[in-house]
């Protein structure tokens, strides 16, 4: 029997590399585990994290920021989002200064791919990526959220500090654009794209 | 009792050639892919190959889709490597609307691209292993694969469909800590290479299994239409970055491995040397990246010129490229026909497997790393 094998061996010898392999494979037996005891063990995500989209919540004239422009069903790849405005109350007594406000907001979040392009797009920075990455519904007509659930699940990410307030990102706007506009040469062309900026075509 | 040898072999009898089928659902074939194998004994006579079951039809569907939003159908595409998908055709846009990249932007572009390909070549380290019957190396594979994804969801917000390539830059600036953090993670990758090449590249077994299996000469890859690691390791001396270079790919100094053999062995080596390649670009990138904007002057809606356009890049797959039609004036292509890599290189699956041993025919299969997203559309 040892002889066999020694005469195998001497046939054919275990290269090094096999046995470096071994080796590796062994240093990794004594690893800790890396595995994330999940529903009691919640994972860090990342700040830009993104999940479906929620709406945003104005606490300074208590309301949404979401004007209802319907740019971001415009621009959604997949169509999940249905919006529709009203004129705002709150505009006629002067507590406001959005004259129009969103009346209904559905989104769909079983179609919806998470690209971000709606937040990318809104100009009233009224929409923002969540974190809720567990969305998982008992019943798939749950999976449409109102609009009163978004704006809900707004208030959480807010508190949660996932979200700038618009203040310093419309600042910086304002600032690039005052930029933009104080030079002369280019200011025909800064005019030209906000003009551009409020709409996108769907042909 | 004593027992007897019945003889079961008659001299007379006829064989047969036998009919089997591999897949869809077969764990060996990447995705949802189908062969059918005509078998004379051990031997594979013909090859069938049967796609189309992962069929979305994304070129149609970029037809009714904004220039916006199609990058988010070029995210599908190949799931493995989204961002060079993305990249191909941001840069088909750009090209066609003559647009200026900021530098901070290409660098930032680079980084993402190549660890894209480290991370899809790592993943055809895991599953090839796997294919040949070792499960050591998926671990390792996935290990190192998980890192990079992390970092990916760091910067653009999601492991896979991160949709964060614009058309004249990218979405957002890198995060704070961007530096230090991707530093760490090429040590990481450095030690998890380390590990790879000593479970699997000098491994006698690994060896047996794959050296002079599935063999493809010079002449016929090119043939074909193959490209990519499948190409250089027959010695094709092909490479986009190097061939047609784009983005700063022409500023930077890294080579391109060739194999000479064309062989299974051959196309693992190639994709291996490959990381060690993207590391040696990363760490120029990051050593050269320079402050300033990251995207470039673009009006918000998209109106390419008329005319069409064709634009390839080096996936880690092969050659990706995308040849936009359009009429001008409109906010959607005409037309965009996508050449995807991995479609090409199955083609020469045939050639490759007939006459192969049916043990081998999953190593053949694996070592096209094909995905599927890509080759059904």
């Amino acid at each position: 029997m040892f002889t066999a094998l020694f005469l195998f061996f001497l046939w054919r010898p275990i290269s090094l590399g096999t046995t470096t392999g071994l080796f590796t494979a062994l240093k990794h037996a004594f690893r800790r585990p890396v595995t994330l005891q999940y529903p009691t063990e919640q994972p860090v995500l990342a700040p830009r994290f993104m999940a479906h989209p929620v709406l945003t919540w104005d606490f300074e004239v208590d309301e949404p920021y979401c004007t209802g422009c319907l740019i971001c069903m415009k621009i959604c790849p997949t169509d999940v989002i249905t919006v529709s405005m009203k004129d705002n109350e709150k505009f006629a007594s002067e507590d406001s200064k959005r004259r129009k406000i969103v009346d209904d907001f559905k989104l769909d979040v079983a179609d919806c791919i998470m690209c971000g392009l709606c937040v990318d797009y809104c100009n009233f920075d009224a929409i923002v990526m969540s974190d809720h990455f567990d969305a998982s519904v008992d019943n798939r007509s749950n999976l449409v959220h109102d609009l009163q659930t978004l704006l809900d699940e707004g208030k959480g990410q807010q508190e949660k500090g996932r979200w700038s307030p618009p203040a310093t990102k419309k600042s910086q706007r304002r600032s690039a654009a005052q930029a933009k506009v104080s030079k002369p040469s280019s200011s025909e062309e800064a005019k030209e794209s906000t003009s551009e900026e409020n709409e996108i075509e769907t042909d | 009792m004593e027992t007897k040898a019945t003889v079961i072999r008659d001299e007379n009898s006829e064989t047969a050639e036998l009919r089997i089928n591999m897949g869809p659902q077969h764990p060996a074939t990447h995705g949802v892919f189908r062969m059918v194998l005509t078998l004379d004994g051990e031997r594979v006579v013909t090859v069938e190959p049967h796609i189309g079951y992962l069929h979305r039809g994304s070129e149609k569907l970029t037809e009714g889709e904004n220039f916006q939003q199609i990058t988010t159908l070029f995210d599908r595409l190949d799931y493995i490597s989204n961002f060079n998908n993305e990249w191909v055709y941001v840069r088909t846009v750009e090209r066609a609307m003559e647009v200026e990249i900021p530098e901070r932007a290409e660098f930032i572009r680079i980084i993402l691209g190549e660890l894209n390909r480290i991370a899809s070549h790592f993943l055809f380290y895991g599953t090839y292993g796997l294919d040949i019957g070792a499960m050591n190396p998926v671990m390792i594979g996935f290990r190192e694969r998980e890192r990079i994804q992390a970092l990916f969801e760091g910067v653009s917000g999601a492991r896979m469909m991160h949709n964060y390539f614009r058309v004249g830059g990218v979405k957002e600036d890198l995060p704070d800590g961007f530096v230090p953090a991707i530093n760490a993670l090429l040590e990481h990758l450095k030690k998890g290479y380390e590990d790879a090449k000593n479970i699997l590249t000098e491994s006698e077994i690994f060896i047996e299994r794959t050296a002079g299996i599935g063999a493809l000469d010079a002449e016929r890859t090119l043939d074909y239409g193959v490209t990519g690691p499948v190409l250089r390791a027959a010695g094709v001396d092909y490479d986009i970055r190097k061939a047609d270079p784009y983005s700063m790919y022409s500023d930077l100094d890294f080579s391109v491995p060739l194999g000479s053999h064309g062989d299974c062995y051959d196309r693992y080596m190639v994709r291996m040397l490959e990381i060690e390649q993207s590391i040696k670009i990363i760490e120029q990138c990051i050593r050269r990246l320079p402050d300033g904007p990251i995207q470039g002057k673009v009006s918000r809606i998209l109106r390419p010129p008329e005319g069409d356009f064709f634009v390839h890049g080096e996936n880690p797959r092969g050659d990706l490229g995308v040849y936009l039609v359009s009429t001008g004036g409109t906010v959607r292509p005409y037309r965009l026909k996508i050449r995807g890599p991995s479609f090409s290189n199955l083609m020469a699956l045939s050639s490759m497997m007939e006459g192969a041993y049916l043990a081998d025919s999953t190593v053949i299969l694996g070592s096209l790393d094909i995905v599927l997203g890509e080759v059904d559309r």
